[in-house]
């Protein structure tokens, strides 16, 4: 009784035990480390090489010429020689193959003389290409690629000759090439604090109320707000430490872009731990919500799933119709990733990122609002 | 020695909507004494434990623990008395060791997990989790737990449900090795045998009353007085003694 209580230690008793029993917990170190470390390896390596481009070349197509050299040289162009008409056909239909590729030479005419003034030419080939419905986006790319290729081809097989309109003179920048881990980590960044805000902190408080932990906790010199403080701190210690990783992971082992160096990654830990406070607004709104541990899964999934699928995570969410954009935008996590990617890749400091903070605070703001009135001690 | 009232509770009312769960109840209990709350199953027995802990509002009535009123100085007594909740977890994933760490930060003392789990024989469960262990142990355990901040009243909620005989026995011993090293307990039991081996003295609560309050001893040479007589033949032991004669007085770990 000598010296006087310390709510400030309870809370750190409170915080240490959390961390220690979140460290055993498996649950914990899959949905924030493995899944998104699991999906990174996966989009990784998937998407490693950028945009490709898959086309079937017809058989009886001529291979000899320098149109079909100069695809073949193409980094973005895929050639598959080896599958039958039929096959293709099919594959086409499907999206498999993105066009059909078919040269045909025009013997008749290779000009072995000097072309005839006044006389209708026919060009030394010809380049049928067959696009896909399937696959509109790529067939597009494929087609200002051949187009640009051919455009130079003619010009250079023209001679000297000035041409007939304009001449275009290409250059191109050199950029920070945009790579497939700069869009994916970020967003898995985001869902592993999404999952670990919303279903640990659901999970537990539910289990500590149910168990009875809280109560005893109660017979206890403890404050109400220490209790949540101190699962707090555990909380977002352990999700920073597994963002730290996340970043880590990705700088090193797949080239993930942080564009200032140890500033960046400073300012990525400081938009994850807002993301995650914000995120655990949620998981005691579920705690309080959830009538048993049956009950947390579908109820923390209403607010994951959604957020999981349609704030740009997987991809971006321009891909979505016109009329869901607006939902996906204004989602909490949609914030956070754009957020993280603008810090990441474009180097924007957090002032820049102010846009996306305020909509973050508000929805923060809204849903402690409603956690104060669902959350349950007992 | 004078008797000293430790806790004083006068005229608790608990309503929970219509239903009155404690109806105006009086009783004392005095400091250095095992005192027993027995009645059956609904009684009022752990609410009128949780209103006295302070873990609950009280509709009416006034109690006072160790002089503090738990109105005022709920913060105070909770410093001075230790709480055993019936049926209640412990922290998960966590071993014994660090949940007494874990509790001497939340009473805010200096106890190293080696002295408490000492008190209760579970040195060797150090390394152990609460869920690993049999129920005698556990039981134990959460006994260690209410004595992290050297209380002055310690409360028992059924402690001894569904344990075998052997470590009911062993819990009677350490109960009263407590008593005898200067706390109060207060237990709640539906085991008479227990009451009457270990409280100093009981009070039968049924339907939100007290109906009385005496030693047992009082109590069995009362009924006997007023001309009780049991139906069968009294003997000398009953099965229990059996059972402990053929099965041995030290307790299973299991």
């Amino acid at each position: 009784m000598s010296k006087p209580y310390s709510n400030f230690n309870a809370t750190l008793a409170i915080a240490k035990a959390s961390f220690r029993s979140i460290l055993r917990s498996p649950s914990a170190v899959i949905f924030t480390l493995l899944f998104p470390l699991i999906f990174i390896l996966v989009f990784g390596f998937i998407g490693g090489g950028g945009i490709t481009v898959d086309v079937g070349v017809a058989k009886g197509s001529d291979v000899n010429n320098p149109i079909y050299k100069a695809l073949q040289s193409s980094s973005v162009i895929h050639l598959v020689t080896d599958e039958s008409a039929d096959q293709m056909k099919k594959d086409l239909a499907k999206g498999h193959l993105d066009a059909v590729l078919d040269i045909t030479k025009n013997t008749a005419t290779w000009p072995v003389y000097a072309p005839v003034q006044g006389k209708q030419q026919q060009p030394p080939f010809t380049v049928n290409v067959q696009y896909t419905s399937a696959s509109q986006e790529k067939g597009k790319i494929l087609n200002s690629l051949i187009s640009g290729m051919l455009f130079k081809m003619n010009s250079a097989m023209a001679g000297n000759t000035p041409p007939a309109m304009a001449e275009l003179k290409e250059t191109t920048v050199t950029v920070r090439a945009y790579k497939t881990i700069d869009f994916i980590l970020p967003g898995q960044l985001g869902f592993s604090l999404l999952s670990t805000g919303v279903f640990g902190t659901a999970f537990v408080f539910l289990s500590l109320r149910q168990t009875l932990v809280i109560k005893r906790f109660f017979a206890t010199p403890v404050k109400r707000y220490s209790i949540v403080v101190g699962e707090a701190i555990a909380r977002i210690t352990f999700a920073l430490i597994g963002a730290s990783f996340i970043l880590l992971i990705g700088r090193f082992a797949f080239g993930f872009t942080l564009i200032h160096g140890v500033v960046t990654f400073i300012n990525m830990l400081i938009l994850s731990f807002i993301g995650v406070v914000v995120f655990m607004g949620f998981g005691f709104t579920v705690s309080g919500i959830a009538k048993n541990e049956s009950t947390v899964p579908p109820i923390a999934n209403l607010v994951t799933l959604p957020q999981f699928l349609l704030s740009g995570t997987f991809f971006s969410i321009t891909v979505f119709p016109t009329w869901l954009q607006p939902i996906c935008k204004i989602l909490p996590l949609t914030f956070l990733n754009d957020a993280m990617r603008q810090v990441a890749f474009e180097g924007a400091n957090l002032w820049d990122v102010s846009h996306q903070l305020f909509y973050l605070l508000l929805w923060g703001i809204g849903i402690y609002a409603v956690a104060v009135k669902a959350f349950k001690w007992e | 020695m004078a008797k000293q009232p430790i806790i004083t509770v006068n005229n608790l009312v608990k309503n929970y909507g219509d239903f009155n769960a404690v109806k105006d109840i009086s009783f004392e209990v005095y400091e250095g004494e095992i005192f027993g709350l027995l009645g059956p199953n609904g009684a009022g027995k752990t609410t009128t434990l949780e209103i006295i802990e302070t873990l609950r509002d009280k509709t009416s009535g006034n109690i006072t623990v160790d002089g503090f009123d738990i109105e005022k100085d709920a913060a105070s007594i909770k410093k001075r008395i230790g709480v055993q909740l019936q049926a209640a977890g412990y922290y998960p994933n966590l071993n014994l060791s660090e949940l007494i760490e874990l509790f001497s930060g939340l009473y805010g003392v200096n106890k190293t997990p080696t002295e408490m789990l000492e008190k209760v024989a579970l040195t060797d469960k150090a390394k152990a989790k609460y869920k690993e262990l049999s129920g005698g142990q556990k039981q134990r355990f959460s006994i260690a737990t209410t004595l992290i901040n050297d209380p002055r009243i310690i409360f028992l909620d059924e402690p001894t449900t569904g344990l075998d005989p052997q470590a009911r026995r062993n819990l009677w011993d350490l109960i009263k090795e407590i008593r005898d090293s200067g706390t109060t307990v207060v237990i709640t039991t539906h085991y008479m045998d227990e009451a009457e081996i270990l409280c100093d003295r009981v009070a039968f609560v049924d339907g939100g009353h007290i109906i009385d309050i005496d030693t047992p001893d009082n109590f069995i040479d009362k009924l006997v007085a007023s001309g009780f007589e049991r139906k069968k033949e009294v003997k000398l032991a009953n099965l229990e003694d059996v059972f402990i004669n053929l099965t041995g007085k030290e307790w299973r770990e299991g």
